[in-house]
Order: structure tokens, then C-alpha cells, then sequence
């Protein structure tokens, strides 16, 4: 059975029919093809899905989309603003910190919650708020550095058009 | 303490001898998709959707060994929303990533041979409903004896995993090399030590879970997306197991979600959604759990290692004698190559006169192994390493030292008759050493402390394509667009490594013009010339010259227009900056966009191609085919750490690693790869393990399989060493695998720097360090096993 | 992609009407849900496929902490991000914010609740597992099966005790309250727990727990040390939490100690308490209570590293929970 289910994602807000048992994970991307948004366990334990809800991140992979009527849900799509890139992402392209990409949305959204309430981590600080978030291939360490330059940079600061 | 920064700045240790001064190469550059994947746009396999499209899932063994009786799919087919079942009898045709070792199918026909082993698929309109119809399909085994240690493998058995007259028992493949008299060389040696050495298995564990999509249209062509890393052997494998020409099948890999050379085989389920698509005309989608890619596995081989080394006084090896049990798990996979890896590499990194390798691998009923970052060399280098400490120390001689003073020779051969060529190791030793302040450090830090120092060398490429033919190893493509954009052609596969970037970045260093109009399309077996994939560290050195030469061949096409529009002589003409210009004057320009409108005008159509095929090898005995390398990369490390007495706990304070990278096309991406190695070898050398229990899988999960999370990485300094190769595009080698070597032999090296305790087995974990401290700790131990006879070797071909 | 087994939800306002639901619904096998954090992951491996779920995260005042005569009372649906980065735990109770922050990785604790956290299942690499690697080594007794792969032999199954609140909130002598469809009651958490892997909470099913209740500190001071793996995400292999209060002199007057992960239930070293009282907290001391407190440790071959090496550290733990107390 589904059910009509009314989100806001992204700022925009959708109305999606989808069974009750679907996690936020298989909704975005499954109905809403928001795929920037992965995956790897399903289960808790990477934090490959992570989004951002009202500015908190959760696993989306464990969230129910029912308990999030009336919350504002931030994917990696929604990070870039009218088309320039958020300060993190353009650290991120330009530290080599996204190797293969694929924790890289969760870690990117993860980072925003970070520096939304700690605007100049340090070192550990950010370490400690990424420690859910497994990657694969870079050894976090050019991770950590996209994270410092970021926060070396205007928060506000949307500059890089995102089709560079 | 949290990690440092890294040196970015590489070292330089030959001069540099361009003419023209490089403008992309050497440059911390933005990779080519860096801002796709910032911004979540890269379409990775499973993001890829298509009208109609349906899903499957795949019927797994529960049993580690069993026959199969009956497969019963006739409730499951008139499910509602289930399109189609299919089974085993329907894709008879076994395949396999080497030709010696076609003994998998896309679903079991008579026997399954570990828990996790495909019987069925299904089809149907959702994963649930797919999910929900394996449940209706009934199989009825017959359990055999299940065999799941080396041990078990070697025993008597009349119902080994696969029957076949080339296989003796449950044993792959047992081979033995002998070059020069050992012997000989241990009577001369003044100190001979024999050990044994325990690697456990481990795997890949990239974050993303491999997905496929197969769509058999209405022209009857098969087009497959799927995350592999080898796009051309998926195409063999494809076109064989359905029996279809290879000119109908198109295979293109997406970009891969982390590879390590977990999606370097052709797999099962992209040869069920295939066939699937086939059946049901429609596109079908698989994407595995992470439970399944565990399965899939092609990861590290457990080893057991025997290692007996002659040294003398002054620390110089006479001989060496080395024997290797592999655990291979169920299916063949690269099984061959990584046994004959295990022994290969031994004698490029340091001198060693006469050498017998003997090597061993059998089938046992588990997911089967196969490549995993730095494929069958990680285990040998573990146990040499460990045991080169254990010589250095019996013959007083500082661990460094005793490394330095061994290096193999620049452009020498070794004794199993490969070819060596630039070395930058003793670089590598000396900067590590001096950053960490090894020598002072060494054996005088306060208990509890400890410090070690390790080297490695490693491939750039395997010299040999898996099929032996005289074909280029890797192509590109180029062709011209009148508004001044390249486009690159090439078979090579993306898997965070970067190699679209290095690709686009050495077409744009060659032909002048900006990264940014170079467009990159590449792993798509009907667009792309063949590259063989991504796998033994070839891309960007073959690749790399493959562009070279395309670029090359193109450049006068468009200089001689220019030169005629310019007058100016064509050998004045430089291209850089989206400009061709007079060297002298150079206001005398023209932009690229022009040239190639007045090329084309010229010549018609522009394009251009470029191939690349390594040196041919030497050695024409059998096994000689692994090992050769158009060139050798070289690591150091040095890694200090903290042993907890009461409870073994290893903190990791910080490692130093130096990497001969010839030179770095990207330093940025160079440290990528070093430290992304670091990581890697140290979640192997600490806590990584893939072991069983009860037949089955004991932590199939990423919560129960440890890797290691931001929190537990230790700061690293990396530091590049320049040897500009002569082989490598702009004198580069690999760096993707190599630096992984020499951190997992570090860890236990330190310990005993610390504590006094020997670990000689893998993973480093804290309960073997308190038994150890104990005095409990058991000592690895070999099986008994009757080697063949020496294979012949021939004399060696001479240098091409 | 794991998912989840479909159910009803129902997102009741007060706790009584939760638990009137799941009442009602007993015959649906309804749970209750909060976080989902340790739910959710059993419910996509088919450990629990309630027909109907009630979700917690509507009720009205079910999420705070607050200070008041007789000590702190936690709501129960508070997350362990609230409990971790409370003032009033961190300055009176930092055990319990240690212990919040332990628990797996930063996001997961956005979600993740302390009620939840008391209630979580117990643990064992037999059983948390996929339905289909459960199946193929024929179920245990946990679920599904007839007999513990861990003890063969055993009538009861050994799945461990996982919670990192728990025990620190033992130690504390904290009680809950628990809100039923006909009654309210109010009990030590110690009471909470059951010495059986499976049948592991004393909370009858339709109970809801609303608050968890800390008695004034008087002096007693508490820490938490936790075993795990890798610094984060990993579940504790074993955990001890201890508690001292000493007379101004010194002589310890009370003393907690609870070991967790090494039984299917919270462990409280009784011996070791009372052998503590009137003693001072020398280092002889310490390692004779350290002596005496590891031996109800009964850890198995279920989780990460060897039982033998988790019954070690046990000891190892304990002694240094109490040292890290003997100074202050
Ligand atoms: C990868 C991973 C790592 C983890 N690591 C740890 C760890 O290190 N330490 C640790 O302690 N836990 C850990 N957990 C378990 C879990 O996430 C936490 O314990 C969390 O606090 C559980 O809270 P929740 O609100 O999400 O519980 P839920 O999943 O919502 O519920 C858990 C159980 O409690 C019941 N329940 C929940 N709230 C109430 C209530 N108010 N009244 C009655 N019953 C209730 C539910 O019915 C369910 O049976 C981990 C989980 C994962 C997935
Ligand atoms: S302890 Fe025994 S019965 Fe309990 S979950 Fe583990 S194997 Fe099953
Ligand atoms: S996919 Fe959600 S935590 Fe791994
Ligand atoms: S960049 Fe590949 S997993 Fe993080």
C-alpha cells in the first residue's frame, strides 16, 4: 500500500506515493531520483547515505520518510545554490578528496552540518564529527585538508559556477 | 594526534631534460570529474535507470559444497510481477578472467562450491517482488564434505571442489622456479634462516556494491553497464556465456565506486542480468548487497609462507628459497597469476643471486580470491620484510643499512630474469629515514616505543596481456572538433584513481590546449580502443604513452596549416595555452580552434590514434609471463607506534612513506593514491580479516569487517621521488598499489622495536600482541607438500 | 539494497496510547520504535518483521533533560547528540555523556535515543545477520533455530549485552519509568535486565520507557571505559562502568561497578563493591578488587576478538576505570 507522503527536499517541496516501509534512502532515489545520494550497508554502518535534516545529519538508510513530514531534507543536490557550488565541494574537487565520489556526498553534507555549528574545526574536532563516515580510497587525510580549506573560506561564499 | 599535512612539493633526483617546459604536467590540477562528483552528478551503475526497467536478484547457496539435485522454479515463475526465472542449464558456457581457468558459470549447473554461490535469478518488476520470489524457488541439494583450509585441501579426497584431469585433488596449481644454485649460495652464506609467515585473507571492500544493467534491444545487440574494472575481459567473458559475436555486445563501465581489484573479474550477475534482458526484453538492473559483495570477494589470498635466506656477514643475501601455500577459495580467478605473483617480485627489490620459489594453490569452498592492491606481492613482502629484520639483527647490521646496501642495480636483470629499470629505493630509504629520524630512533626509543623501516618495489603495468597476443596493451583515440575541443578515446576505466584525468591532462599537455576542452570518453568497448583495465598499475604508464603517440601523430597535421598561415617555419611552432605560436616571436599565434579549421580544411577529417605495448620480456621459462614490467615502481616507509603492555592495544603514531613515482603526472593525485595505500595496508596490517566460520562468512558487514574509520588513520608524510623513467609518459610510473607494501610489514617490525614480541602473521591484533607478550603466541607453520621438479629455464632473450 | 519488511505505523501523542497500541496490536507483534537505530538494522535482516510499528518520535515530552531536587530525569526519546552535549550531565554526570558519545559515530547518535539505547537487542555474530547466512547455518536459537552455535550444550542463549548507557546508569543507581496501558511504574534500571540473550528486558512488551531518573550525585563519582576496535561506529566488546563516593578521608563509602558485552545482561561485580567499601583506593586495592570484579565476565566466541582476551581486559579495565577514580 502506498501513501502519499509531502517532503521538502532540496527547498522545493514534492509529494511522493510510497509504501510506508521505504527508508528516506530508497525514496530518494528510487521515486525521486535523486541519486547523488548513496550507499553502502543499508544497515547503519557506513555512512555512505548520510543527508542532512533541518541541517542534521542522519543515516538516510534508517530514517523513515513518514517521521519527516514538516522537516527540511538536504541532499548533495541541494548543496550547490543557483548554480555555484558550496565552498565545501569546490575544497573538496580542488584537494583531491573526492577519489572514486562515492562517500564523498555524505561526507560533504556531513562537513556542512560541522562547520554550520563550528565554523573553524580543528583537525580532531572534524575527524571526531566524520567518524561514521568510511572511505575506501583517499585515507582521509586529503579529506581533512578539503574540510580546513573550506572552513579557511567564506561560508557564504558560493563562487565557483558548479560547471566549472 | 591528528594527521599532518603532507608534502605535496616532490623531490627531485634527476634533472629534468624536457625541451619544452611542461605547463599540466606536475600540476596539482582538479580532476577532470572532481566537480561531478562534489556535486553528486557522476552516474555510478546503480544510479543509471531505463524505461521498463526491471530487477533481479540471484538464488545463493546456503551450503559451502554441495550437488545440486533439482531446481525447482515453477512456483517463483507465476508470482505476480516475476517476468522470469532463470537457471544454471541456460548459460552453460563456463567463463573465467585467465584462459587457463574458465570454471565459472553464470549460475551452478551440477555443484555449488562455497555458501553464496549463485543457483537461480529472477526477474520481476521490483528488488522486492525478486526478493520475495527466491523464496518460491526450491533447490534441492545434496551436501558434500565441505573443505575450508589449506590443510583439508591437501588431504585424500574423492570429491574434490572441481573434477577435471588438470587439476590433481583440490590442488590449482603447484609450481616450482629455480634460478641458479641455492644450495650453492646458503653453503656460502655465513648466517641461514628459515621461517614461516601466516598472511590472512582479506578483501576489497570498495563502498560502492557492484551493480550491472543489461539492455538487449530490438536490433539484437547487448549492451551492459556494469562497475568493472575491465570492460574489454567482461566483453570476452559476455559474448562467450551467451554465445553471442562479440561485434553484438557492447560493454561500458561506469565509473567505479573504489575497485582495488574487487571488480576486476567478469562476474556472474552480469552475465544473469544479460541474459535476463534477453528473456524478458527489457533492461534488467542487479545491484548486489553488501553482504553479496563479500561474496563476490577476488580478495586477498590467505598465504602460508616458508622463507629460508643465506646472508652474509656484511648483510649481502646469497641465496633465497621461497615457498608460498595459497588459499584460493572456490573458483580459479586470477589465482595463477597471484601464485606466481606471491614468488615474482622478490628479487626487484633487492639483490638476490640465486632464488627458488615454490608455490602452491588450492580450492577450497570459499568466495574465491583473486587481485587485491598489489596483487600477490603484499604477502611475500610481509613475510621478507619481517625476516630481513629478524637477519639484520642476527648479524648486528641496522635494518636500514642492511636495506640500502641491497638495492638492486638501475637497469640490471635479476636473477629470475627480469628487467629492471630506473630505482629510486635508496632515495626512498635515505628521505624516510632522515624525516623520521630513524637512525637515532631506532632501538632507543623508550619500551613500549617502537619504530621500523620497510621497502617495497612493484609493478607499472603487468608485461604480459592476459590472453598472450602481439596486441597493443592500451589505445587512444583522438579527434577534433572545430571549436577547438579534443576528444579522447580509450578503453581505460575510471575507479577513483583518476586515470580520465591523467588521460585528458596529457592530451592537453601534448597538444597545447586547456584540461578543460578536452573531452574524456572512455571504458566503452564499442567507442574506445582496448585498454585492458584497470588492474596491475598499468594506466597511466600505458595509457598514458598510448596518448603520447596519438597526440603526436596528430600534432603535425595541425602545425604544418598553421606554419603555412603563420610563416613561420613549422619546427619554430609551439603549441601550449589553447595557442600555437612562434618560440621566437612569440606574438606570432594563432589560437588551437583556428588551427584545426585549417587542418581539417587541409587534411579532411582529424583524428588520430596511438597505442602502446610494453618492452617485450626476457625470461621464456614457464611462469616468466609474471613479473616483467615495462618498469618497477619503489617504496619506503617508516612507521613509528605505541604498544599498549596491558593490553596490546597499537596506537600508530606516524608513518612516513617516500614513493618513486618516475614522475608524478598529478602530485596531488600521487599523494591520493599513496595515502589512500597507507590506509589500506594498515586497516590489513591491524584489523581487516575475511575468515569463516561454520562454512559460512563469519562478519560479512561493514560494522563486523573492520576498516579502519577518520579517527583511527594516523598522520602520514609522503614524499615523492622523481626517477623519470624512460619508459613512463614524461618519465612516470605507478602509485596506486605499491605504497601499500611496505606499511603492513612496518606494523609488526615496530612492535618488536617496542616490546620485544614477534607477530608473524596478519592482521596485528591486540590479542595475538598480549599472547605474544605472554609467551603464548604460536608460530605459524607451512604444510608438507611434495613440490614438482624445477621447471626448465631457458636463456634469456636478448634486450628489444 | 537491505530494506525493510512492510508494516502499519500508527504515531500516537502520549506514551499510555503507544502502549495501548501495542497492546492492541500484540497479535501484529507490534514494536515500538524510536531512533530506528538498532530496530530498523534487525528489521531489514529479518529478526523482527513486526506487522505494526509505533513510532515514538510524535509523543509530547518525550525528549529533554531536566534537573530537579532529587537529581536528572532524561526523556527517554532524547538523542544521545542531546545527552552527550547536555551542560547539566556533562557538569554532574559526565559518566553518562561519556558513555552517550561512545556510542557508535556522530550521525548515528543524531538519530539514536536514549531509551532506545536501554532497549537495544542483544548482540552475536551468529545472529546479527542477513535471514538468508542465518538460514544456511539452520537458524539459532535466537531466532528461528533450536540451538546456540556459541555453547552448544547451553539451554539459554549467550547473545551480549550491548548498551554503553546501561551500565553507567547502573552505577548510578537510575531508575525508569515505564509507562504501560494500565499502569506506571517505576524501576532501577539494574532491574531492567534479564540474565538470557533472548528474553533480555524485564520490560513487559507493551511498556513504554519515558524517563530515566538520576538520583543527586552526592560525591559519587563515575566512568565509563569502553572496548571496541576502531574508535568509532563499533559496538562496546566490553564496557566497564564504576563509581566511587569516598568520605573525605578517602575510605570509599560506595562503590559501583557493572561490566557490559561480556553477558547477556549488564553484570554488577557485587563481590568487588563490597570488598571496595572502607578500603582506600590504593593501586593494592585496586588490582584486588579488579581481581575479584572480572570473574562474573563470561564473555563468548560471538563478537569481535577472542573471549579469553576480552576476559583479560575485563580486569585490565576495571582496574584502571577505578584508578582513573582514585584520582579525583
Ligand atoms: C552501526 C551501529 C553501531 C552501533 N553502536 C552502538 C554502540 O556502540 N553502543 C550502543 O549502545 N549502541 C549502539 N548501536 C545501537 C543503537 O543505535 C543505539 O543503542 C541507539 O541508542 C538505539 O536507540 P534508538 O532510539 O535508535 O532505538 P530503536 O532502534 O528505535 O529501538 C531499539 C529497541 O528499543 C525499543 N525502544 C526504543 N525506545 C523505546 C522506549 N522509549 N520504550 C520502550 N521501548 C523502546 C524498540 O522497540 C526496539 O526494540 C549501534 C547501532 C548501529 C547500527
Ligand atoms: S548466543 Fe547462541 S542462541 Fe544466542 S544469538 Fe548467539 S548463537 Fe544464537
Ligand atoms: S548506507 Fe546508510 S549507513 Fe551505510
Ligand atoms: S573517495 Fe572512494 S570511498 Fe571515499
Amino acid at each position: 500500500m502506498k501513501h502519499l507522503l509531502n517532503l521538502s527536499v532540496n527547498g522545493e517541496p514534492v509529494e511522493v506515493a510510497v509504501p510506508l516501509h521505504h527508508t528516506l534512502l530508497e525514496v530518494l532515489r528510487e521515486d525521486l531520483r535523486l541519486t547523488g545520494t548513496k550507499h553502502g550497508c543499508e544497515l547503519g554502518e557506513c555512512g555512505t547515505c548520510t543527508v542532512l535534516v533541518d541541517g542534521e545529519p542522519v543515516l538516510s538508510c534508517l530514517a523513515l520518510p513518514i517521521e519527516l513530514e514538516g522537516t527540511e531534507i538536504t541532499t548533495v543536490e541541494g548543496l550547490t545554490k543557483d548554480g555555484r557550488a558550496h565552498p565545501l565541494q569546490i575544497a573538496f574537487a580542488e584537494t583531491g578528496a573526492a577519489q572514486c565520489g562515492y562517500c564523498t556526498p555524505g561526507i560533504l553534507l556531513a562537513a556542512k552540518a560541522l562547520l554550520g555549528r563550528n565554523p573553524r574545526p580543528t583537525r580532531l574536532e572534524i575527524q571526531e564529527a566524520l567518524a561514521g563516515n568510511l572511505c575506501r580510497c583517499t585515507g582521509y587525510i586529503q579529506i581533512l585538508q578539503a574540510v580546513e580549506r573550506a572552513a579557511a573560506a567564506d561560508p557564504a561564499d558560493y563562487t565557483k559556477p558548479i560547471s566549472v | 594526534m591528528p594527521p599532518t599535512k603532507t608534502d605535496v612539493a616532490p623531490e627531485q633526483s634527476s634533472p629534468a631534460q624536457e625541451a619544452e617546459p611542461l605547463s599540466i604536467i606536475g600540476k596539482p590540477l582538479m580532476k577532470v570529474d572532481a566537480m561531478a562528483k562534489v556535486a553528486g552528478e557522476t552516474l555510478f551503475a546503480d544510479d543509471l535507470a531505463f524505461p521498463r526497467m526491471v530487477f533481479c536478484k540471484m538464488k545463493r547457496s546456503p551450503h559451502p559444497h554441495a550437488r545440486i539435485l533439482n531446481v525447482d522454479t515453477s512456483k517463483a515463475e507465476v508470482l505476480p510481477g516475476v517476468l522470469a526465472v532463470l537457471v544454471g542449464s541456460e548459460l552453460p558456457i563456463p567463463f573465467g578472467i585467465l584462459p587457463v581457468s574458465q570454471d565459472e558459470h553464470a549460475l551452478c549447473l551440477d555443484k555449488v562450491r562455497f555458501v553464496g554461490d549463485p543457483v537461480a535469478a529472477v526477474a520481476a518488476v521490483d528488488e522486492e517482488t525478486a526478493e520475495a520470489a527466491l523464496e518460491h524457488i526450491d533447490v534441492e541439494y545434496k551436501v558434500l564434505p565441505s573443505i575450508m583450509s589449506i590443510e583439508e585441501a591437501l588431504a585424500d579426497t574423492d570429491e574434490p571442489i572441481h573434477a577435471s584431469e588438470r587439476i590433481d585433488g583440490n590442488v590449482h596449481k603447484a609450481v616450482t622456479l629455480q634460478f641458479g644454485d641455492v644450495e650453492e649460495g646458503f653453503a656460502e652464506a655465513d648466517v641461514v634462516r628459515e621461517e614461516s609467515f601466516f598472511f590472512e585473507g582479506n578483501t576489497h571492500l570498495p563502498m560502492e556494491q557492484h551493480a550491472a544493467i543489461a539492455v538487449y534491444g530490438a536490433d539484437g545487440k547487448m549492451t551492459v553497464w556494469s562497475s568493472t574494472q575491465t570492460p574489454h575481459y567482461v566483453h570476452r567473458a559476455m559474448a562467450k556465456v551467451l554465445e553471442m559475436p562479440p561485434s553484438r555486445v557492447r560493454i561500458i563501465a561506469c565509473p567505479n565506486g573504489g575497485g582495488f581489484g574487487g571488480k576486476s573479474d567478469p562476474f556472474n550477475h552480469e552475465m544473469v542480468v544479460a541474459k535476463l534482458s534477453m528473456k524478458t526484453r527489457r533492461p534488467v538492473k542487479i545491484t548486489l548487497t553488501r553482504e553479496e559483495v563479500f561474496y563476490c570477494h577476488r580478495g586477498r589470498h590467505p598465504v602460508k609462507m616458508w622463507v629460508k635466506t643465506g646472508i652474509k656477514k656484511d648483510g649481502s643475501i646469497t641465496a633465497m628459497h621461497f615457498r608460498s601455500f595459497l588459499d584460493g577459495g572456490a573458483y580459479g580467478s586470477y589465482g595463477v597469476a597471484s601464485l606466481y605473483y606471491t614468488g615474482a617480485l622478490q628479487t626487484v627489490t633487492y639483490k638476490i643471486p640465486r632464488y627458488k620459489f615454490e608455490g602452491l594453490r588450492v580450492f577450497t569452498n570459499k568466495p574465491p580470491c583473486g587481485p587485491k592492491r598489489g596483487h600477490g606481492t603484499v604477502q611475500p613482502r610481509f613475510a621478507i620484510e619481517c625476516h630481513l629484520d629478524k637477519l639484520a639483527e642476527e648479524i648486528q647490521k641496522s635494518p636500514l643499512d642492511i636495506r640500502l646496501e641491497k638495492v638492486v642495480e638501475p637497469f640490471s636483470t635479476t636473477a629470475n630474469q627480469l628487467k629492471i629499470r630506473t630505482v629510486g629505493l635508496k632515495e626512498c630509504l635515505e628521505r624516510v629515514a632522515e624525516r623520521s629520524d630513524f637512525r637515532k630512533k631506532h632501538r632507543n626509543l623508550p619500551r613500549g616505543r617502537g619504530i621500523a623501516i620497510t621497502a617495497s618495489s612493484y609493478l607499472t603495468g603487468a608485461g604480459l596481456p592476459i590472453y598472450w597476443n602481439k596486441l597493443p596493451h592500451s589505445g587512444v583515440q583522438l579527434q577534433l572538433d572545430r571549436g577547438g575541443g579534443v576528444t579522447a578515446f580509450c578503453g581505460s576505466t575510471d575507479i577513483g584513481q583518476g586515470s580520465d584525468s591523467v588521460l585528458a591532462y596529457i592530451v592537453a599537455e601534448e597538444l597545447g590546449v586547456e584540461v578543460e576542452d578536452v573531452h574524456v570518453v572512455t571504458a566503452d568497448t564499442s567507442l574506445t580502443p582496448v585498454d585492458l583495465g584497470s588492474y596491475s598499475s598499468r594506466v597511466t604508464l600505458m595509457t598514458g604513452n598510448a596518448a603520447i603517440q596519438a597526440a603526436r601523430r596528430l600534432k603535425p597535421l595541425l602545425l604544418d596549416p598553421a606554419a603555412e598561415k603563420l610563416q613561420v617555419p613549422v619546427e619554430r611552432l609551439a603549441m601550449a595555452h589553447g595557442k600555437i605560436f612562434d618560440r621566437q616571436y612569440p606574438e606570432v599565434s594563432m589560437d588551437f580552434a583556428e588551427a584545426v579549421v585549417l587542418a581539417e580544411a587541409k587534411h579532411g577529417t582529424l583524428g588520430s590514434t596511438g597505442s602502446y605495448t610494453p618492452p617485450r620480456s626476457r625470461g621464456r621459462y614457464k611462469g616468466a609471463g609474471v613479473g616483467p614490467s615495462a618498469t618497477y615502481s619503489y617504496s619506503a616507509c617508516v612507521l613509528e607506534l605505541e604498544v599498549d603492555e596491558d593490553t596490546g592495544w597499537v596506537k600508530i603514531e606516524h608513518i612516513w612513506i617516500a614513493h618513486d613515482v618516475g614522475k608524478p603526472i598529478n602530485p596531488l593525485l600521487a599523494i591520493g593514491q599513496i595515502e589512500g595505500s597507507v590506509y589500506m595496508g594498515l586497516g590489513e596490517a591491524l584489523m581487516e580479516e575475511q575468515v569463516f566460520r561454520k562454512g559460512v562468512h563469519k562478519i560479512p558487514s561493514m560494522l563486523d569487517y573492520k576498516s579502519p574509520t577518520f579517527v583511527d588513520m594516523p598522520p602520514v608524510t609522503s614524499i615523492l621521488i622523481e626517477t623519470l623513467d624512460p619508459q613512463g609518459p614524461y618519465g612516470a610510473k605507478e602509485c596506486g598499489q605499491g605504497p601499500l607494501l611496505p606499511v603492513i610489514p612496518a606494523v609488526p617490525i615496530a612492535i618488536y622495536d617496542a616490546v620485544g614480541v614477534r607477530i608473524d602473521e596478519t592482521p596485528v591484533s591486540p590479542d595475538k600482541i598480549l599472547k605474544a607478550l605472554e609467551g603464548r603466541l604460536a608460530k605459524p607453520t607451512v604444510p608438507e607438500y611434495d613440490f614438482p621438479p624445477p621447471a626448465e629455464v631457458p636463456p634469456m632473450r636478448e634486450d628489444s | 539494497m537491505m530494506r525493510l519488511p512492510p508494516f502499519r505505523y500508527f504515531a500516537p501523542k502520549t506514551a499510555r496510547e503507544a502502549a495501548k497500541m501495542l497492546a492492541d496490536h500484540a497479535a501484529d507483534e507490534a514494536m515500538a520504535v524510536a531512533g530506528g537505530t538498532d530496530l530498523y538494522p534487525n528489521m531489514k535482516r529479518r529478526q523482527f518483521t513486526p506487522k505494526v510499528l509505533i513510532g515514538l518520535h510524535r509523543l509530547e515530552e518525550s525528549r529533554g533533560i531536566e534537573e530537579d531536587d532529587d537529581g536528572v530525569t532524561i526523556r527517554g526519546m532524547t538523542t544521545l547528540t542531546q545527552v552527550e552535549n547536555d551542560e547539566i550531565l556533562q557538569a554532574h554526570y559526565p559518566a553518562i555523556a561519556k558513555a552517550a558519545r561512545l556510542v557508535s559515530a556522530p550521525i548515528l547518535r543524531n538519530m539514536g535515543t536514549i531509551g532506545g539505547n536501554l532497549c537495544i537487542d542483544t548482540r552475536c555474530n551468529y545472529y546479527n545477520q542477513n535471514y538468508e547466512w542465518r538460514k544456511s547455518i539452520n537458524f539459532c536459537m535466537k531466532k528461528d533455530g533450536e540451538i546456540c552455535w556459541v555453547a552448544p550444550s547451553s539451554p539459554r542463549c549467550w547473545a551480549v549485552s550491548s548498551s554503553d548507557t546501561a551500565p553507567v546508569l547502573m552505577v548510578l543507581d537510575a531508575e525508569c519509568t515505564l509507562v504501560g496501558p494500565r499502569r506506571v511504574r517505576r524501576v532501577p534500571v539494574k532491574s531492567l535486565y534479564h540474565l538470557d540473550g533472548i528474553d533480555f528486558l524485564k520490560k513487559e512488551r507493551d511498556e513504554i520507557l519515558t524517563e530515566i531518573h538520576v538520583p543527586k550525585s552526592n560525591g559519587m563519582r563515575a566512568t565509563y571505559l569502553k572496548l571496541r576496535r576502531r574508535d568509532s561506529i563499533d559496538f562496546p566488546i566490553l564496557g566497564v562502568a564504576a563509581a566511587i563516593e569516598t568520605a573525605k578521608d578517602g575510605t570509599v563509602e560506595k562503590a559501583r561497578i557493572v561490566l557490559t558485552a561480556v553477558e547477556s545482561a549488564p553484570v554488577q561485580a557485587e563481590k568487588a563493591e563490597a570488598l571496595l567499601v572502607g578500603k582506600k583506593l590504593t593501586e593494592e586495592w585496586i588490582d584486588e578488587a579488579a581481581a575479584v570484579a572480572y570473574r562474573p565476565a563470561k564473555p563468548l566466541d560471538n563478537t569481535d576478538l577472542t573471549h579469553a582476551y576480552r576476559k583479560k581486559m575485563a580486569r585490565v579495565f576495571v582496574a584502571r576505570a577505578l584508578r582513573e577514580l582514585s584520582r579525583g
